[in-house]
């Protein structure tokens, strides 16, 4: 039987100690593996000022889900928390949250790292960055495509 | 009707977040697709354009699959999150 995942997209800023604590507090657990991404002051050469995420709510919530679900099935995992923001964000803001749980370190990077380029591909999030050369829709990455297709295989 | 969503780089490029469609004569997002492509020259480029997703009822979709009366269908470009 699967665990249930928490799913959050939400506007706010999230806690990262809260998150691990809530995440940690299951002694079963000997791994917690936790991913944060935030908006870096660059991007392609251009610098960026600040970051607006525009998403497809409802969708974007269950193919969250549905990742977390697979990762459950992939992977012998405790616990999965994934919050991502969207709205206008400044640099070095938080973006998205990771956390995974599991008795052994290994599934719990895999699965963290599995989410995340899942995460990059499949859900349907969009970066609008602000900067001295106006906004700009940030582009699609064939990178990003090839690190999700490599769980594939 | 067919509840068409825009989002992104392509709801700003055609200047709407939405449009309701009749659904008859269309069976599949190809047909609908040529449907709103047919409006005029900026909708055309826009819905032709190679990198456009489709989803329907919010699942990933291909452009053979088939779309009903009271269905929610929304075009996208390439996501970008994380």
């Amino acid at each position: 039987m699967s665990q249930q995942a928490k799913v959050i997209v939400q506007t706010q800023d999230f806690n990262v100690a809260e998150e691990y604590a809530l995440l940690a507090n299951d002694i079963s657990d000997g791994a917690v593996v936790n991913f944060v991404g935030k908006v870096r002051d660059f991007n392609d050469g251009s610098d960026v000022t600040d970051l607006t995420l525009e998403h497809y709510p409802g969708m974007t919530e269950s193919v969250l889900n549905q990742l977390a679900e697979q990762a459950y099935d992939r992977w012998p995992l405790n616990k999965v928390t994934i919050i991502h923001r969207v709205g206008t964000m400044g640099l070095g803001e938080q973006i998205v949250f990771i956390g995974v749980t599991s008795a052994h370190r290994k599934a719990a990077f895999a699965a963290c790292e599995f989410l995340i380029d899942f995460l990059k591909t499949k859900a349907p999030f969009w970066k609008l960055e602000a900067g001295s050369d106006g906004d700009k829709w940030v582009e699609a990455r064939d990178s990003d495509e090839q690190a999700a297709k490599m769980w594939q295989e | 009707m067919i509840q068409v969503l825009f989002f992104a780089q392509v709801r700003e490029l055609l200047g709407t977040d939405k449009v309701a469609v009749p659904a008859s004569g269309i069976h599949t997002t190809e047909d609908l697709r040529a449907v709103l492509a047919a409006k005029n020259e900026k909708w055309g480029k826009v819905m032709t354009s190679d990198k456009l997703l489709v989803a329907v009822n919010q699942t990933m979709s291909n452009w053979d699959t088939v779309v009903e009366q009271g269905d929610e269908v929304a075009f996208f470009p390439p996501v970008t999150g994380g």
